[in-house]
């Protein structure tokens, strides 16, 4: 397994390498697709020169990034594309690993489930098997180094591709059930671009499973859990606020990287929903509907945290997606990370719905946008409504791909508790409807 | 969502849908080809209408008086290009200094990778010559042009004498509000290109050029002047760009108007519009009109000088002067005045012309059919690739029956390996890639080693190279290790099916009526392909329909519709010489066609070969 990890990544940076040699590079770099006025590496070198002459990056409408990510430029600019292929395999290993043990686990509890036959007899067919679950970590890695969105957006050096990494790693570190570095990775994650905050949830949901600490709010072991695991957090965020603050000293870049998340003042097209509204919307509206989208990432925790309650990481990855698809400033690479975790879920395939209409239009729509954004701003005959109608049609088909993992993942679940084949009183076959 | 969700629902409609599929495909197809063949049934489509307020009410006169003169000087033109055998510079420079204009020129060069022999040129060098005339009503930050190329022998003579005219005349008007710049380009559309590009500073395809001297605002709209009698009986306006792009509606919709003013016979594709929209004959001709757009639509070559500005964001048109054998003649000062009242018009847009379509077909001048009308004919088409790669997808996932609910399915059968699908669809695309290389680098090779000059060289390689590509199922499969497997070519099919559809409805966005005539004749192969139809007869209708073939019967096609058949012989020749065009096109101008085709449709036919002989 190693030597086809080490394969596979010596092929993921080839195509990179490659990339960064030809003439391609340049173009990619532009598209609003692949970077987001957040990420572009075009700005994160203005704000290096910036930097450089003594100005605060933050001072103009340029740089979004955060004062760390700057930092870490300053002394790594002239090896920028080895910092983005190593973001990108450390994002992959760490994945790998994470979804090794996540498997191991997975497997030792069916054990246990199997061994006090607490699954229904028909429900065999449900049970996996060591043989098909080998090949998921590779796959996982696979699909996240050789996925075309997270190549554009390393080739288009988009800082995406970091957040990207230290998501991993976070993800890495609370499956390996390291309470610290899980709360330090999330709080850098959080640092970089807000909305990981909602991680939280399915983070403390695992460690506290992970320890054998009963989810229960009536329980002083519970929230003793919660206090120590937002102490973590918030102190870690504390301090690395703090030292961007001595770094720059001033405190500008917090209305310049987290106002100008939330507040979406920057409508250039991408292939999120809020460009298109809120240039369409009448001024004094914007407040309530910047409030009723930016909700929307944060809204789903909670009722997802109560259904999902013990499945921590299906939990994480339904959060990863949400945040990609919501998020204000969202580009190709958000996306590449969710859909690297859709072969751990493999086994839910037999109760997926729409999976080839939603990979249809998926397809379909990665297409279209580089051909109508060529017909809106080049041939001048399309115009933002057409580029919109296929943001609107990529964001529906992912939501959809998501809905139906959960759906097909409660069913799954359903069906380990009650058989598989349902009967219903009168002794017919049943069916699950989804109303 | 009720038909998402609703196991029950979603069976029957998955149950019908496999077993009408072929039916269904059928009716799409008949459905698709009528609908599109109806577009031009004048009932159907919509009058023509000024959409720009700004041209719309506003009257403006037109009083261009000198037309006489205008042909004395284009005979003067005429007698200096003679004399110093080319574009006379230093004569057309003093004539528009003389007539007040700010003149610059601007020398380009260029090595056409191969010779042209269609025009009989290989190093082009040549010079721009252009006056500009300064607003004198406002900040001088939007322009318009009016340019008239410098033709080889006796061509084009009184339109630069009209153009000079025109500048003469127009110096005396005071309402001006954008800069008019009137441009002669030789060479005409590399000479344009190179004007257009030294313009907007940018350089796509690494042309020399010198840099412009004086520069105008930017160009908001321009028109092209083809006129080589001193009498017309029509004038015929030209639309298509490159790529297919076309200019905003408007731009037709004001020169019909003028047309309508001042009692000049207009005409389209050189055709006169009939009345009789509700006879036998009228429709035929309006459908002939239209198919004829359609045709030099899907060329993607630029039909005029004007071609080059669309992609530059500027709308604009050719108009040509007919003279043909109609008793009914038009003189030069009407010619004039059709210009200077367009002109006047455009000289008063506030905005960009983005009121009305930018795409459109005509099957006449007076009507159009707009995009939404002439898409469901693609969608109709398109719809059956859709419908195709459903019915593999349901025959993938459940084999013996169909349960979309997923309960009840047996265990799926081993997955075949990735190598099976992958190695075809790489393969092709070098085939594709070869393509697309080889004829422009192994030129100089092949005239070595074959009797043959460099154009032919180039044509008769890719002609090569695509026939070397019929032999590849033989070879794919001596790469695989194993044999091919009844799931094998399902999977490829599919894939094949997908890329193809993407692909098509791609193109039909940029350029509509290749993607729909690609659709004409690879969705068929598409649908019915598999390994199990006879051998023969189905890889002779395959390489009928392929893009090559479907190309040479175009070519016959588009000669029928111009009324000029030709034989067998002569057909095979101007296919040579529309291959060697297309080329050219892309290395000149940056036209698409040449490599879609090679990089893309191509490769994507080649998958449909290869499944027919899967073994």
């Amino acid at each position: 397994m190693a030597a086809s990890l080490t394969l596979l990544v010596i092929v993921a940076v080839t195509i990179r390498a490659a990339l960064y040699r030809s003439s391609l590079a340049e173009p990619i770099a532009e598209r609003v697709e692949v970077v987001s006025p957040i990420t572009a590496w075009k700005r994160v070198i203005e704000g290096l020169a910036l930097l450089d002459l003594g100005v605060s990056p933050y001072s103009g409408d340029v740089f979004h990034e955060t004062p760390l990510i700057i930092y870490l430029f300053h002394f790594l600019v002239d090896y920028a594309e080895i910092t983005f292929m190593l973001a990108d395999v450390i994002a992959a290993v760490a994945l790998y690993m994470a979804v090794k043990d996540f498997n191991k686990q997975v497997f030792r509890k069916q054990k246990f489930a199997l061994e006090a036959n607490r699954y229904p007899a028909d429900c065999l067919e449900l049970i996996r098997s060591p043989t098909e679950m080998h090949y998921i970590p590779l796959k996982v890695a696979m699909f996240y180094l050789l996925n075309p969105f997270t190549i554009l957006s390393c080739v288009a050096k988009s800082t995406c591709g970091l957040n990207n990494a230290v998501l991993a790693l976070f993800v890495l570190t609370t499956i390996k059930g390291n309470v610290l570095l899980s709360a330090i990775f999330l709080c850098l994650a959080t640092y970089q671009s807000i909305y990981p905050l909602t991680l939280c949830a399915p983070a403390m949901l695992y460690l506290m499973q992970h320890q054998y600490i009963p989810v229960n709010p009536r329980r002083a072991s519970f929230w003793w859990f919660v206090v120590q695991y937002l102490f973590m957090y918030l102190g870690s965020l504390f301090v690395i606020v703090c030292l961007s603050f001595f770094l720059l000293g001033s405190w500008d870049y917090l209305p310049s990287v987290y106002g100008f998340i939330l507040s979406v003042p920057d409508l250039t097209p991408n292939i999120g929903l809020f460009w298109y509204f809120f240039a369409e919307m009448f001024e004094h509206f914007r407040l309530f509907f910047l409030c009723v989208f930016q909700i929307n990432v944060f809204f789903y925790t909670i009722p997802l945290c109560i259904k999902l309650k013990d499945h921590p990481v299906f939990l994480m990855f339904m959060q990863l997606a949400v945040i990609s698809i919501f998020k204000s400033y969202p580009t190709v690479g958000d996306t590449a990370l969710y859909l690297a975790f859709l072969p751990v879920w493999s086994h839910l395939h037999r109760f997926l719905r729409n999976i080839f209409l939603v990979s249809c239009v998926l397809l379909a729509c990665s297409a279209l946008f580089p051909v109508l954004w060529h017909l809106w701003i080049y041939a001048g005959s399309a115009n933002s409504n057409f580029y919109y109608a296929i943001t609107l049609l990529f964001n529906v088909a992912q939501i959809l791909l998501v809905s139906d993992y959960f759906y097909a993942y409660l069913r799954r679940e359903h069906h380990l508790t009650y058989g598989l084949y349902l009967k219903k009183k009168d002794g017919s076959e049943a069916t699950l409807v989804l109303k | 969502m009720g038909l998402l969700s609703d196991p029950n629902r979603r069976r029957a409609l998955i149950n019908l849908l496999t077993r009408l599929n072929a039916p269904i495909c059928v009716l799409c197809y008949f459905a698709g080809v009528c609908w599109f063949m109806g577009l031009a049934f004048e009932p159907f489509t919509l009058r023509t209408y000024m959409s720009e307020n700004a041209m719309g009410s506003t009257m403006v006169e037109e009083r261009f008086p000198s037309g006489e003169r205008a042909l004395a000087t284009g005979r003067e033109f005429a007698a200096h290009k003679k004399k110093v055998g080319g574009m006379p510079v230093d004569w057309l420079v003093k004539t528009m200094q003389a007539r007040g204009l700010e003149v610059f020129t601007q020398s380009f060069s260029r090595t056409l990778p191969f010779p042209d022999e269609d025009k009989e040129r290989y190093i082009v060098k040549g010079t721009n010559v252009y006056g500009i005339l300064r607003a004198p009503r406002a900040a001088r930050t939007e322009a318009l042009v009016l340019s008239a190329p410098c033709s080889p022998g006796d061509n084009n003579n009184q339109a630069v004498g009209l153009l000079l005219g025109l500048a003469h005349y127009f110096r005396g008007q005071i309402f001006w509000a954008k800069d008019i710049i009137f441009l002669v380009n030789e060479h005409d559309l590399i000479g344009m290109q190179a004007w257009l590009e030294s313009y907007h500073h940018t350089n796509t395809t690494g042309m020399d050029w010198s840099p412009l001297q004086g520069r105008g605002g930017s160009i908001q709209a321009a028109l092209s002047l083809e006129l080589s009698s001193d009498v017309i009986t029509s004038l015929d306006i030209v639309l298509e760009g490159l790529n297919g792009q076309l200019p905003n509606l408007d731009l037709a919709n004001l020169f019909y108007a003028f047309c309508q003013k001042i009692g000049v016979l207009c005409t389209i594709q050189g055709r006169l519009q009939r009345n009789d929209w509700d006879s036998v004959s009228g429709y035929s001709h309006a459908v002939q009109t239209m198919m004829l757009m359609v045709m030099k639509q899907a060329s993607g070559r630029p039909w005029g000088d004007h071609g080059l500005f669309l992609r530059y964001h500027i709308e604009a048109a050719s108009i040509k002067g007919i003279n043909s054998f109609r008793q009914y003649k038009t003189d030069i000062t009407t010619v004039g005045r059709l210009l200077e009242g367009m002109f006047r018009k455009l000289n008063n847009l506030l905005e960009r012309l983005h009121q009305s379509y930018f795409f459109y077909l005509m099957p006449s001048l007076s009507h159009f059919v707009s995009i939404g009308y002439y898409m469901p004919a693609f969608g109709l088409l398109a719809v059956i690739l859709l419908l195709r790669a459903l019915d593999l997808w349901v025959q993938f996932v459940s084999p013996p029956a169909v349960t979309a609910d997923g309960v009840g399915d047996v265990e799926q059968q081993s997955s075949p390996g990735a190598l099976s699908v992958l190695t075809p669809l790489v393969i092709s695309h070098l085939t594709g890639a070869a393509l697309y290389i080889l004829p422009t680098r192994f030129q100089e090779i092949a005239v070595e080693h074959f009797p043959v000059s460099e154009t032919e060289a180039v044509v008769l390689t890719a002609i090569a190279v695509y026939t070397a590509g019929l032999a590849l199922p033989h070879n794919t499969h001596r790469l695989l290790s194993g044999e091919g497997t009844e799931q094998g070519w399902r999977v490829l099919k599919l894939v094949a099916v997908l890329y193809l559809a993407i692909l098509l409805g791609c193109t039909a966005l940029i350029n509509f009526s290749l993607g729909f005539i690609l659709a004409l004749t690879l969705v068929p192969v598409a649908a019915f392909v598999t390994p199990h139809v006879p051998k023969t007869l189905s890889a002779v209708v395959l390489v009928i329909l392929s893009p090559a073939c479907t190309l040479l019967l175009s070519v016959f096609f588009f000669q029928e519709l111009q009324e000029m058949p030709v034989s067998f012989q002569d057909g095979w020749l101007m296919y040579l010489s529309v291959i060697s065009q297309g080329i050219l096109d892309h290395h000149l101008y940056g036209s698409l066609v040449y490599p879609l085709i090679a990089l893309m449709v191509y490769p994507c036919w080649l998958l449909f070969w290869n499944i027919l002989f899967w073994k």
